[in-house]
C-alpha cells in the first residue's frame, strides 16, 4: 500500500548490494534453520535410503506450506477484487438482491446460460442485444430499453471475482445491513464469512492431504511388507514430528493472520451506523425528495468538509413543512415504528421556532449529531477535490446514501481502500485545464499510447497527497 | 599566502580534532542505552527492564485496543454566519502595532481563529514583508499570561461598569492635581481624536509619549534642523552608497521592515550588467546590519560623534574634527567619504544614535550632500517613534514630588524599562490614582491601583498611520477571548462619551471616506495610500556648530565601553513571552532563550577566557560582572568576531518578571538599568565600564554548533562585485566541469552522474531559489515556518542538547582571513547568512536509508515525510548532507494521549506551548507530530496542495508566479521582507523560479554540495559583496581543506596583491 513507483526503483539497487535490508540473506537463514532443524527427523526413520526420504519429508513440508500461502493468498485477493470490483462497477445500478436501475444480480449465472455470452455483455451490452441473444433482449425490454454501461476494460477474471462475490456475499450483504447496531463500532461481517468459506476450504483441502499422505505410507509399508523388508513400529500421528511442523505452520499462518486482520481493524468502524438525535431520514430527503446532496451539504463543494448542514438550513423547508404524512411509514433499525412528524418537533425545539406563531423563540441550540465518517488526524482529506474537481458521485464512498433511513458507513475508509480507488480511478483529464501542465500525458493521449489518466499516474498514491 | 576561510564557529575555525569529534552526530549525544562496559544488567535500561516495559506496553496496547471508540460530536452551527465554511480560511487584513510600529498584514483566519500572519501585498511601504516579531504576534492572543478581567487593588471587578465607577470616583479625589496618559508612540489618527477629547475634559492633564527604545534624539536634531519633530522618509532603494553610523536599520532601527525591502531592491543583481548600492557600515558591536556591510569599521560607542564630524569635514564641512587614532578607522572614513562624494546626492547616511548632536552631523551630511529630496523625502514622515525623553524624565521627576494625580499607562512598562525603574516605583506610589491598560500584570501594572486590559490588535478595530498619507486599518479577527475593553472605549466612557470605540472608530472614516463602499473597500484592502509629493525640507544649520563643540567637548573616557541593544527577536522585551521569539535563534550569536556579554576575541583573551575548540560546543560558560557607574551585571560570555574590542554588548528585553508569563520569566537579566540619560535623551551605551571574570559559569543555549556540515564549507559561495564581473561565469564553469566529468556520454549530470535511474516529473516540480545577496538573515521565515508548520518549541534545555525543531534555520558563517602564520584577523570579516532547510534532493539520500519507505519522492519533486509511518530510527537524519532533519525526542506538541506526562521534563516554556489555549494557534491543515517520529520542511506542502486545489476548482492552470499571480507561496516566502525567497514551479518556464534559474541569475546559480549528486530542489544565488576586498575562498585554501570539492573557483592573480595589501592593515 502506498508504495510509489519512485521509491520502490530506487530501492531495488539497494536490495541488490544486500546493504540495508537484505531480503535474500532473511530468506536464505530461515531455509537454513529449515534444513539444521527438520533434518534430523526424517520422516520415515526406519528407511535405509534415509538421505532421500528426508529431502521428501522436507519437499512435502515446504511444498504444503506454499501452497497454503498461495492458496489463501490468491483466494483472498479474488475475494477483496469481486467485492470492490462490484462497488465500483456494478453498486450504482445493481444490488445483490434488491432490483434497482438494473435487475437484482442474486443467480444471474442461472439466468445466462451461456457464461461467454455474459462475460460479452457486461463488457459491451449493445453488442449482445444486437447479436439477438435471447436472454439479452428480454433484459433490455424488461428495463425500460436502458442501456447498461459498457466495461470493456474487465477481463473475464474480474468479471468470475465479481460472479464470485455475488455468489457469496449477496447474503451477507444483506444481513449485514439489516443487522442492528446500537452505537458502538460493528466489526466487518461480510468480509470474515466470507474468509471462514475459504477457511473450510482450506481446512477440506488439507485433510485430503493429510488422508493422502496416510494412505501414501500405509501403500508404502504395504509394500515393505509385501517386499518382505523389516519395518519399525509405526509412529502415532500426533508424535510424527512432520505433522507437528504443520500444525505449528499452520497455527502460525492462522494466528498471525487472524492478528494481523484484527489489528488492522483497530479504529476502523465498517458499517457504524449510531442513533442520531433527530430520526433523519435520507431515504425522505435525498431519495423520495430527491434533494440534492449539496443543497445541505454544500461545504463538500468548497473544502474539505462536507459540512452536516446547521439548523438555519433545515429550518429553510422545515418553516413550512411541519408534518410527516405522505411518506412510507418509516422504521428504526430495531423495527419500531417512527412518527415522522415528532420528529420534525425535535428539529422545532432545537431551532428555537414555535410553529403556532411562526416565530423564533431565540432559545434554540444547535444539534449534537453523532459523526460517523471519522478519519484519523494524519489522514488529509478534502471534500472538494472529490467532489468538485474530481466529479465522484457521493455514493461512491458513501453507498446509497439516498435509500437509508439512518445513515451508516458504507465504506471501511481504509488506506488500501482509498489507494484501491485512486487506481483505477480516473482524473478528469481533459475536462480540466489544471491537468495542461501535464504535456506528456497530453501527448501519450494524442498517440493514443494512454486512453485515460489514473489518479495514480499524476501522483495520486503518493504519502504526501494525504498526510502532511 | 593568505586564504579565506568560512567558518560557523571558533572550534570549526580551527578544525580540530577534538571539535570534530564533538560535533559529529547531528543530535549532539547518544541514547541513554546506558554504560556498556559495566555489563547489561547494571546499565541504565537493562534486558530485563526492556523485556517488563515491554510486556506492559504491549498488554495496555492490547487494552487499549480492545475499548470501544469513543463517540464522537459534529456539532454544526445552529445560524452559520454566511462568511463562514468550516475547514476554509478567511483572510482579513488588519494592522501589527505594537510600541509604536505599525506592519499592514493579513490574518488567516480558520474556523474563527486567527492562526496565521501574513503581510499585506498592497502596502506599498511593506509589499508584503513582515519580521519575526510579526510572523510570532499570532501567538500573543493566545497567551496565557494575558490579563483576564479588570483589576482594582489586584482583585477582578465583575462588571466594566463597576470598574468605570471605581475609577471615576477615585479620580474625582485626586484633589485637582493633573492627570498624565502615559503611551507608546500612538500613530492612530482616531486614538488621537479620543485622546485629546479625553485630555480636553480633564484640566491641566497632559499626554506624555515614552519609548522604550528611543529615538528622542534624532527628532530633537530633526526639530532644530527642519523645525519639524519627525522623521523623514528614508528611501535606501534610491541611495547607491548607504552609510549607516550604528544604525541597525535592518534589524530594529525605526522601521526595519521598510527599510529591508527597499535596501533589498538596490542589492538585487541583474547580471547583465550588475551593479548594486555600496553600504559601509560604521559600529560597535556586530549588528544584522553590520553583518549585511559591504565593508564595516567599527569604533567605540563614545567615539560615534568624532566619526561623524570626521566624515562631515572630509566631505567639505566647515567643522573642526577631533582625531581618531585607530588606523582602520580613519580609512574607512576615507573610503566613506570616496563613496559618498563618487554617489553625491544618491547618498544616504543614517545614525542610530540617541544623541541630537551626532543626529544634527548626519544631518548637515545629508544635507551637504544632497541627499534631502532624493534619498530623504520629507514630503512623509515616519510615525514610529514620537517619544519625548526628557519629558519622561520630567513627568517621574513630578510624579516623586507628588505633583501627579493620575496616571493612565498605555502600552509602556516603565518600572521594567525606565532606566531608573527604582524611582518611577517610588514616584508611582505617590499617584494618587494609577490604571494599566497593559495586557499582562507586568512589572508595571502590577503596582498600580487599577487595571483594565486591552484588548489584543488580533481583536481590535483600529487604525494605524505608520507614515503621514499612510493609513492602514485594524479589523478583529475574533471575539475578544477574555474580558478585555478597548483603551480607546475606556477613555470615550471616562470623558463622557457612551459610544464604543469600534463605533467611533466606523463612523469617523465612514465620514472620511463618504460612502460606505469606499469604507469597505479601504477596511477589506486594510490599506489606504495617499502619498505626498516628495519634499526636501527647509534646512537650517544654526545647531550645528554647537553640537560640533560639544561632540570634541566630550573626553573619550579610557577603557571598556559597553553597549545595550534590542535583539531582532525581543526588542524592547514586550514579546518575551513568546516562545517562538525566545528560540528564534538571534542572527548574529544564534543564541536562544538568554541575553548575554558579547565580547570581542581580545577582551576574552585579557580576561582569561580560554576560547577553545569546546568554547562554542561546551555549553556551560564563563560568566563576567559588568560594572557601571555602581550597577553591576553578571552576565555569561558569548565570544563573536566583529566587536570592537573594548566594547561589549548587552541585549535589553530580557528579565522580566514571574506575571509576565511562563516564557519571558526568569529568563536572561533586565539590561535596561545600565541605560544613561544625558539630560536630553537616553543613551543605550556607556563608558567607564569595569570588567571582572567571576567564577561562576552559566549555560547557554547556542545552536550554530549543531547541524555540521563536517568541513564541506563550499556550502556557501560569495564573490566580490569585482570578481564578479571580471569573472561572471565561475560557478557556471563549476557546472560544465561537473558535465564534463560525470556525464560525458550525455551531457545530463542528473541522469548520468548516477546508477540510479532517473524519474519523469510530468506535472508540476517544486523548486525554490533563495538569493543570499537579498536575504538579511532577519529570521522571518524561520518564524513564519514555525507558525505555518506547527512546528514545536522545545525549550532551552532541549537547545542545548541540539534538539530543535525548527525546520529552517539560517546558517551563520563568519568569513575571515588567515594570514601565512595561521592567525585569523577577525576584525575584517565578512558574514554570510544562509538559510537552510530541507533541500528536496531529486536523489536524496534520506530516502534510500530508511528501512520502513517513510521517507520518500514524491512525482512533483518533494521529498515526503511521513510521520504515521516513521518509525524513528534516524537514519536519514544521519544520511542527510545538509543535516535539516529534525527528530522529537519527546512529546514537545502534547500530541500523546496522556496530558502533559512531560510536565517537569520538559521546560515550562513547552509545558506553556500545550496549553489548550495556546494551541488553538495551530494550523489544523498540518499534523502536529508525535515523540520519535522524524520532520523536516515539505515546503509546505498543505499549500500546494491548497494551491492546487483552487486551480483545479476553478478549472484553470496553475499559477506559480507568471505575470505575478501566485496560487501558492510557501511561508518562508511570504514572511520574507526582501523577497530572497521565490518558489515555485519549475516545469512552468514562465515562473519566476524558472527564469531565475534559466535566463536572469545564469551566473550566479548554485546547489549546494551540487557535486555530491544529490540534486537538490533548492538553488541558491551567490553572495555578492560589493567591496574591494577579497572575498569567497581561494584557489589554495581548496588545495588544503577540502581537496575533493568540484565547486572551487579561480581567483586571478593579480587579485591576490590586494589581498596582501588588505591584509596589512
Amino acid at each position: 500500500m502506498g508504495g510509489n513507483k519512485y521509491n520502490l526503483l530506487k530501492c531495488r539497487p539497494v536490495l541488490h548490494q544486500k546493504k540495508y535490508l537484505d531480503v535474500d540473506i532473511l530468506l536464505k537463514s530461515c531455509a537454513k534453520f529449515a534444513r539444521d532443524h527438520w533434518n534430523p527427523v526424517p520422516f520415515q526413520p526406519q528407511f535405509t535410503e534415509g538421505m532421500n526420504q528426508k529431502r521428501t519429508a522436507f519437499q512435502k513440508i515446504i511444498s504444503v506450506f506454499v501452497l497454503l500461502v498461495f492458496l489463501s493468498g490468491t483466494l483472498a485477493l479474488n475475494a477483496q477484487d469481486g467485492k470492490a470490483l462490484f462497488n465500483q462497477k456494478c453498486a450504482s445500478c445493481h444490488a445483490i438482491d434488491k432490483q434497482l436501475v438494473g435487475p437484482a444480480l442474486k443467480g444471474v449465472e442461472d439466468r445466462w446460460d451461456d457464461k461467454a455470452m455474459l462475460y460479452d455483455w457486461v463488457r459491451n451490452s449493445a453488442a449482445v442485444i444486437k447479436k439477438g441473444y435471447p436472454r439479452a433482449v428480454t433484459v433490455y425490454n424488461e428495463y425500460n430499453k436502458i442501456q447498461m454501461s459498457a466495461f470493456p476494460e474487465l477481463k473475464n477474471a474480474d468479471i468470475d471475482a465479481i460472479l464470485g462475490y455475488i455468489n457469496t456475499g449477496g447474503a451477507k450483504a444483506a444481513a449485514a445491513t439489516a443487522a442492528p447496531a446500537d452505537g458502538s463500532a460493528a466489526p466487518d461481517a461480510g468480509e470474515s464469512d466470507s474468509n471462514l468459506l475459504y477457511g473450510i476450504l482450506t481446512l477440506v483441502l488439507a485433510v485430503i492431504a493429510l488422508i493422502l499422505l496416510q494412505v501414501n505410507s500405509n501403500l508404502r509399508k504395504m509394500s515393505d511388507e509385501a517386499e518382505g523388508a523389516q519395518t519399525a513400529e509405526p509412529i502415532p500421528f500426533y508424535r510424527n514430528k512432520a505433522y507437528i511442523a504443520i500444525f505449528a505452520i499452520l497455527l502460525f499462518l492462522g494466528g498471525g493472520y487472524m492478528t494481523f486482520q484484527g489489528a488492522q481493524g483497530l479504529g476502523r468502524s465498517k458499517n457504524y451506523q449510531p442513533e442520531q438525535p433527530i430520526f433523519y431520514s435520507h431515504t425522505v430527503h435525498a431519495g423520495i425528495n430527491q434533494i440534492n446532496c449539496l443543497y445541505c451539504h454544500g461545504g463538500a463543494q468548497q473544502g474539505k468538509h462536507s459540512n452536516i448542514p446547521s439548523v438555519n438550513v433545515c429550518m429553510n423547508c422545515h418553516m413550512g413543512i411541519n408534518e410527516y404524512a405522505k411518506g412510507p411509514q418509516l422504521y428504526r433499525e430495531d423495527g419500531s415504528k417512527v412518527d415522522g412528524t415528532a420528529e420534525i418537533q425535535k428539529l422545532y425545539q432545537y431551532a428555537g421556532w414555535d410553529p403556532s406563531q411562526k416565530t423564533y423563540t431565540g432559545n434554540g441550540k444547535p444539534i449534537e449529531w453523532v459523526r460517523i465518517h471519522n478519519l484519523p488526524d494524519h489522514v488529509y482529506f478534502n471534500h472538494a477535490q472529490h467532489v468538485t474537481a474530481g466529479k465522484q458521485n457521493c455514493q461512491t464512498c458513501h453507498g446509497e446514501i439516498q435509500k437509508m433511513d439512518e445513515v451508516y458507513q458504507f465504506s471501511d475508509l481504509s488506506m488500501g481502500w482509498c489507494i484501491n480507488c485512486h487506481r483505477e480511478s480516473k482524473v478528469q483529464f481533459k475536462e480540466n485545464k489544471f491537468y495542461s501542465i501535464y504535456e506528456k500525458f497530453h501527448e501519450d493521449m494524442k498517440n493514443k499510447k494512454i486512453d485515460s489518466v489514473t489518479v495514480e499516474k499524476i501522483g495520486g498514491t503518493e504519502c504526501q497527497k494525504c498526510h502532511y | 599566502m593568505k586564504q579565506k576561510k568560512y567558518w560557523q564557529s571558533f572550534g570549526e575555525l580551527k578544525n580540530s580534532e577534538n571539535f570534530q569529534e564533538r560535533t559529529q552526530d547531528e543530535f549532539g549525544e547518544d541514547l541513554t542505552t546506558g554504560d556498556q562496559d559495566n555489563g547489561l544488567l547494571e546499565s541504565k535500561a537493562p534486558r530485563r527492564d526492556f523485556l517488563k516495559y515491554l510486556g506492559f506496553s504491549t498488554a495496555a496496547a492490547a487494552a487499549a485496543a480492545s475499548c470501544e471508540m469513543p463517540i464522537k460530536k459534529s456539532i454544526p452551527y445552529l445560524n452559520k454566519p454566511d462568511t463562514i465554511t468550516p475547514g476554509i480560511p478567511n483572510y482579513y487584513a488588519t494592522t501589527y502595532v505594537l510600541d509604536g510600529d505599525a506592519i499592514p498584514v493579513v490574518a488567516k483566519v480558520m474556523d474563527g481563529r486567527p492562526i496565521k500572519i501574513e503581510g499585506n501585498d498592497l502596502s506599498t511601504i511593506t509589499n508584503g514583508g513582515t519580521s519575526a516579531r510579526v510572523q510570532a504576534s499570532v501567538l500573543g492572543v493566545y497567551d496565557t499570561a494575558r490579563l483576564r478581567y479588570p483589576l482594582a487593588n489586584g482583585k477582578e471587578v465583575s462588571t466594566f461598569d463597576a470598574f468605570d465607577k471605581l475609577v471615576a470616583d477615585a479620580m474625582a479625589g485626586t484633589g485637582g492635581k493633573p492627570t498624565v496618559l502615559l503611551t507608546e508612540t500612538i500613530n492612530s489618527v482616531t486614538t488621537k481624536n479620543i485622546i485629546a477629547a479625553f485630555l480636553a475634559k480633564q484640566p491641566g492633564s497632559r499626554h506624555i509619549q515614552y519609548d522604550a527604545i528611543s529615538s528622542s534624539g534624532l527628532l530633537n536634531a530633526n526639530a532644530a534642523s527642519f523645525g519639524k519633530r519627525a522623521i523623514p522618509s528614508y528611501q535606501f532603494n534610491a541611495a547607491k552608497t548607504i552609510v549607516s553610523l550604528g544604525a541597525d536599520f535592518l534589524g530594529t532601527w525605526l522601521s526595519p521592515v521598510e527599510y529591508a525591502r527597499q535596501y533589498a531592491a538596490g542589492r538585487k543583481i541583474n547580471q547583465k550588467n550588475p551593479e548594486m548600492s555600496k553600504h559601509i557600515q560604521f559600529e560597535s558591536m556586530l549588528s544584522l546590519t553590520g553583518a549585511n556591510a559591504d565593508d564595516r569599521y567599527v569604533h567605540l560607542p563614545s567615539e560615534a560623534g568624532a566619526v561623524a564630524l570626521n566624515i562631515y569635514a572630509a566631505l567639505g564641512g566647515a567643522v573642526a574634527a577631533p582625531s581618531l587614532s585607530d588606523d582602520r578607522l580613519k580609512k574607512g572614513i576615507q573610503q566613506a567619504v570616496a563613496s559618498l562624494k563618487a554617489s553625491g546626492a544618491a547618498s544616504l547616511v543614517v545614525s542610530g544614535s540617541n544623541d541630537a548632536n551626532v543626529q544634527l552631523v548626519v544631518n548637515a551630511i545629508n544635507q551637504l550632500l544632497g541627499a534631502y529630496g532624493t534619498t530623504i523625502d520629507w514630503g512623509t514622515t515616519l510615525n514610529t517613534r514620537q517619544g519625548d525623553d526628557a519629558a519622561m524624565v520630567q513627568l517621574v521627576q513630578e510624579m516623586n514630588e507628588g505633583k501627579i494625580g493620575a496616571l493612565l499607562i498605555h502600552g509602556v512598562n516603565p518600572a521594567y524599562d525606565y532606566f531608573d525603574a527604582k524611582k518611577f516605583e517610588s514616584g508611582l506610589s505617590k499617584v494618587a490614582v494609577s490604571v494599566s491598560f497593559n495586557d499582562r500584570e507586568d512589572e508595571t501594572t502590577s503596582l498600580c491601583k487599577f487595571a483594565i486590559p486591552d484588548h489584543h490588535f488580533l481583536e481590535s478595530w483600529g487604525d494605524a498611520e505608520m507614515k503621514s498619507g499612510y493609513l492602514s486599518f485594524i479589523q478583529p479577527t475574533i471575539a475578544p477571548l477574555f474580558k478585555t475593553r478597548a483603551f480607546q472605549t475606556s477613555l470615550l466612557k471616562w470623558s463622557g462619551d457612551a459610544t464604543s470605540y469600534g463605533d467611533h472608530f466606523k463612523q469617523y472614516w465612514l465620514g472620511k471616506f463618504g460612502s460606505q463602499a469606499a469604507w469597505d473597500k479601504a477596511l477589506q484592502d486594510g490599506v489606504v495610500e495617499t502619498p505626498a509629493a516628495a519634499a526636501s525640507g527647509s534646512y537650517n544649520g544654526a545647531a550645528l556648530a554647537a553640537a560640533a563643540s560639544a561632540i570634541a567637548a566630550a573626553k573619550p573616557a579610557a577603557g571598556m565601553e559597553i553597549v545595550v541593544y534590542p535583539k531582532v527577536a525581543i526588542g524592547a522585551g514586550k514579546e518575551a513571552n513568546n516562545p517562538w521569539l525566545q528560540e528564534m535563534p538571534d542572527p548574529i550569536t544564534k543564541a536562544t532563550w538568554d541575553n548575554y556579554a558579547i565580547i570581542s576575541y581580545g577582551t576574552a583573551k585579557e580576561l582569561g577566557i580560554l576560547v577553545d575548540d569546546n568554547y562554542e560546543v561546551e555549553v556551560t560558560k564563563p560568566v563576567i560582572a559588568v560594572k557601571v557607574g555602581g550597577k553591576e551585571m553578571k552576565l555569561p560570555i558569548l565570544v563573536i568576531p566583529g566587536m570592537h574590542k573594548n566594547v561589549i554588548a548587552l541585549a535589553l528585553g530580557y528579565g522580566r518578571s514571574e506575571k509576565s508569563g511562563r516564557a519571558a520569566a526568569n529568563v536572561g537579566q533586565n539590561a535596561f538599568p545600565l541605560v544613561g540619560f544625558d539630560g536630553k535623551s537616553f543613551v543605550y551605551s556607556a563608558a567607564g565600564v569595569t570588567v571582572a571574570k567571576t567564577n561562576e559559569t552559566f549555560k547557554l543555549a547556542y545552536t550554530q554548533t549543531h547541524n555540521q556540515y563536517e568541513g564541506r564549507d563550499e556550502v556557501v559561495r560569495e564573490f566580490s562585485l569585482v570578481d564578479f564581473k571580471k569573472n561572471p561565469t565561475v560557478l557556471a564553469d563549476d557546472r560544465h566541469k561537473l558535465v564534463e566529468d560525470y556525464a560525458k556520454n550525455t551531457n545530463d549530470y542528473a541522469a548520468e552522474g548516477t546508477l540510479y535511474p532517473s524519474h519523469p516529473y510530468p506535472g508540476p516540480k517544486w523548486g525554490m531559489s533563495i538569493d543570499l545577496n537579498t536575504c538579511i538573515g532577519c529570521g522571518a521565515c524561520t518564524v513564519a515556518c514555525t507558525s505555518e508548520n506547527n512546528v514545536a518549541v522545545v525549550g532551552k534545555s532541549e537547545v542545548m542538547r541540539a534538539h530543535e525543531m525548527h525546520w529552517l534555520r539560517i546558517d551563520r558563517y563568519f568569513a575571515t582571513f588567515r594570514d601565512d602564520s595561521g592567525a585569523d584577523n577577525l576584525d575584517d570579516l565578512n558574514v554570510v547568512f544562509m538559510p537552510m532547510l530541507c533541500q528536496h534532493c531529486d536523489n536524496a539520500p534520506c530516502e534510500n536509508v530508511c528501512p520502513v519507505n517513510a521517507t520518500n519522492h514524491s512525482s512533483e519533486g518533494l521529498n515526503q515525510m511521513t510521520y504515521n509511518r516513521c518509525i524513528g530510527t534516524r537514519y536519514c537524519a544521519n544520511n542527510c548532507p545538509y543535516k535539516v532533519r529534525r527528530f522529537n525526542w519527546a512529546d514537545y506538541m502534547g500530541a500523546d494521549s496522556f496530558a502533559d506526562n512531560q510536565k517537569g521534563i520538559l521546560d515550562d516554556s513547552v509545558m506553556m506551548m500545550n496549553d489548550d489555549l495556546t494551541r488553538m494557534v495551530l494550523n489544523p491543515d498540518v499534523t502536529v507530530r508525535s515523540r520519535g517520529v522524524i520532520e523536516k520542511c515539505s515546503f509546505c506542502v498543505q499549500r500546494l496542495q491548497e494551491g492546487k486545489l483552487k486551480a483545479k476548482k476553478a478549472n484553470r492552470p496553475l499559477e506559480t508566479g507568471a505575470d505575478g499571480k501566485w496560487d501558492i507561496k510557501t511561508a518562508c516566502q511570504q514572511a520574507c521582507p526582501t523577497n530572497a525567497i521565490v518558489f515555485g514551479n519549475v516545469n512552468d518556464k514562465k515562473s519566476p523560479i524558472s527564469v531565475i534559474r534559466n535566463e536572469e541569475q545564469t551566473n550566479r546559480v548554485f546547489y549546494t554540495l551540487e557535486q555530491i549528486h544529490v540534486l537538490p530542489n533548492v538553488s541558491y544565488l551567490a553572495k555578492i559583496r560589493n567591496t574591494d576586498r577579497h572575498v569567497g575562498v581561494s584557489e589554495e585554501a581548496h588545495h588544503e581543506a577540502a581537496p575533493a570539492a568540484a565547486g572551487e573557483h579561480k581567483v586571478e592573480g593579480a587579485h591576490k596583491e590586494e589581498k596582501k595589501a588588505e591584509a596589512a592593515h
